[in-house]
């Protein structure tokens, strides 16, 4: 029921945009430009930084956005739409902890000429130092157009600027498409918010847990299940390609790893075995599916064909090698094994050679995940508390993020610049929950569920 | 709730039909708390209560012998004396019925990582496995399954309830 979002690239950069009815023909792509160069030096000096030091959110104001026409669309009025769209821009910029969105109902909103002629005298009064504006057209198609522009109101400068059409369905993406823009254009890092989070759901009394699969945009909107919850599930991961997921499930009382279709919600066993096979991870390329099998008491760690077919051992030690994660070009992987006495993180190559540890602090470390920006690996520390942490791939400047209870099992964004994880409640009554934090430590926020969640995957930036 | 009950009232049987055959237990049982009533499996099918007993059921199975379930220490697998001596009486009882098979599962405390404790339980419950294999029961009678930590006998969050759930519980089948 997914629709493929056809995004194109409507603005030319020079061309006055809504200077009369007829528009000039776009030039349609498949994809966004690239993320602009980081915003440094020139060009208004607006700088966000990502990684820490940050003295302060940076203000911005994201006012209602206006509509030509108000026209009836299958998702709602279009003068309703901008002001929706206003604030979801406006709710991820501060989910991301690096933006502080101005009330928006003390902001002026733009007319349409407005738009791309921003009032800087108003902006300059309103104490943002960056504004978001833009538009929303229902368009003949039956399809929406949304643009986004983002200013400088210091510097009365225009940053950058992007338009993007979608079906009326997916008007959200749209939103989250134009904040991935102003993101990307302020802090210089990749765009995260158009993502999607596969997590299980929990309900039920905690000795008899139900567990269902369940899909949603990564703030929590069009939450949907997947699975009906007769069978536990547990880890479920995107694959690269957003078009499956894998994930354990003891349907038929085999635990055993199993694809899902996201488009026909069919269900495929991966290994035909009667060992207990969990942990699985697709490769980047997504032509192998990563996994643990437990056979008379001894896991090792195998590589698979996502299509199925034998399996090819990687790890072959008589303790628990479990937790396998590829980095991102698929040469190298992480894993954790308690072969050395408890549990520690090992990098091995993707063939299963040269296995060397990389954690060394006092404590036991589990789930390793490696950024998709290889630059980092997330863990669960485990040290009275259970806590969130990354280190380097060789093992240092290792750095806890959360100190909870219980925090476990970290999932990167997809500019690997955030992770979400669950976080449990002690006792009879202790839920489960999702929350994320951003490498800072500092921006800790919980993610929105109707129900319990748990074993959460962050899926890549959508096409 | 359910099981909870259900087990107090075979407690409270128990005790009421004890009370008839002798004059009065010599020590006090203790107070009944949602803790010690593991001898009513949580998990697997469960016989009639009160009414007979099939010979070679499940239900027998959790009469006859001392109990359905071993624990085991922190991150432990190894199967202690009291271990032992509870896999002995499993083990006699599955020489008189050679014709039962039975599935061990392996649990886990929830003090640790998802994917860490299925392996943790299936650890544990082979090591209960390879017991009873060596005490003559033929392991192609004997299946395992781990839950980890997905379904613990005990939800609190202490060392009294983990170490009710760290277990390998032996269930007989069909």
């Amino acid at each position: 029921m997914i629709r493929s979002l056809t995004l194109a690239l409507l603005l030319a950069a020079s061309a006055p945009v809504l200077a009369g009815a007829q528009e000039p023909a776009p030039a349609p792509q498949e994809a966004p430009a690239p993320a602009a160069a980081p915003a440094q030096g020139d060009q208004g000096g607006l700088v966000v930084d990502v990684e820490g030091g940050i003295s302060a959110p940076m203000p911005i104001a994201v006012p209602t956005m206006p509509t030509q026409a108000v026209v009836q669309t299958p998702a709602g009025s279009t003068d309703a739409l901008g002001r929706q769209l206003s604030e979801i821009i406006a709710n991820d910029l501060r989910n991301s902890g690096l933006f502080t969105p101005l009330p928006a109902a003390q902001l002026r909103s733009p007319t349409v000429p407005e738009v791309t002629a921003p009032t800087y005298d108003y902006w300059s009064t309103t104490g943002a130092q960056s504004l978001v504006q833009g538009f929303i057209r229902a368009n003949g198609d039956g399809n929406l157009t949304v643009g986004c522009y983002l200013y400088d109101v210091a510097a009365r400068t225009e940053l950058t600027r992007q338009g993007f059409v979608v079906p009326p369905a997916d008007w959200r993406r749209a939103a989250h498409k134009c904040a991935d823009t102003i993101y990307a254009r302020l802090t210089g890092e990749g765009p995260y918010f158009d993502s999607r989070v596969v997590y299980v759901s929990e309900t039920g009394p905690k000795a008899k847990r139900i567990k269902r699969l369940a899909i949603m945009d990564q703030d929590g909107a069009n939450h949907r299940f997947l699975t009906n919850g007769q069978s536990i599930v547990l880890t479920p991961r995107f694959a690269p390609n957003q078009q499956s997921i894998v994930y354990m499930s003891y349907v038929g009382k085999i635990p055993s790893i199993y694809v899902y279709d996201i488009g026909s919600g069919r269900q495929r066993l991966v290994v035909q075995n009667v060992a207990t096979t969990f942990a699985p991870r697709f490769s980047p390329d997504g032509r192998y599916i990563l996994f643990s099998m437990a056979q008379g008491g001894n896991t090792d760690i195998y590589r698979v064909s996502a299509q199925g077919g034998s399996p090819q051992r990687l790890t072959n030690s008589p303790g628990i090698d479990t937790g396998g994660s590829y980095s991102p070009d698929g040469s190298r992987i992480v894993f954790e094994s308690d072969r050395s006495g408890g549990q520690q993180l090992y990098v091995m190559n993707a063939d299963g050679s040269n296995q060397q540890r990389i954690s060394f602090g006092g404590g036991r470390y589990a789930t390793p995940v490696w950024s998709p920006r290889g630059d980092l690996i997330a863990f669960t520390k485990l040290a009275g508390n259970f806590r969130v942490g990354i280190m380097s791939p060789s093992g240092g400047g290792e750095k806890l993020l959360t100190d909870s209870w219980s925090d476990e099992g970290p999932s990167w964004s997809p500019n690997g610049r955030v992770v979400t994880f669950m976080r449990s409640g002690r006792g009879a009554g202790g839920a489960a929950q999702l929350w994320s934090v951003d490498l800072t430590g500092v921006n800790e926020r919980r993610i929105p569920t109707p129900l319990g969640g748990s074993d959460p995957a962050w899926g890549p930036l959508r096409p | 709730m359910f099981k909870l009950n259900t087990g107090l009232i075979l407690a409270t049987a128990a005790l009421a039909v004890a009370g008839c055959a002798k004059k009065r237990p010599e020590v006090l049982p203790p107070a009944p708390t949602a803790g010690p009533l593991q001898e009513v499996a949580p998990t697997g099918p469960s016989g009639p209560v009160g009414g007979e007993v099939v010979p070679g059921s499940n239900a027998d199975f959790q009469r006859s012998v001392t109990s359905n379930t071993v624990l085991f220490g922190l991150d432990q697998y190894d199967i202690d004396p009291a271990a032992r001596a509870i896999l002995d009486t499993q083990a006699a009882w599955l020489q008189r019925y050679p014709d039962r098979r039975i599935t061990i599962e392996g649990h886990c405390d929830e003090r640790g990582t998802r994917e860490y404790n299925l392996a943790l339980g299936d650890r544990r419950a082979n090591a209960a496995k390879n017991y009873l294999a060596a005490r003559g029961v033929n392991a192609s009678r004997m299946s395992v399954i781990s839950y980890g930590s997905e379904r613990p006998a005990a939800t609190g969050s202490d060392e009294e309830a983990y170490a009710q759930n760290r277990r390998a519980v032996t269930i007989v089948l069909g």
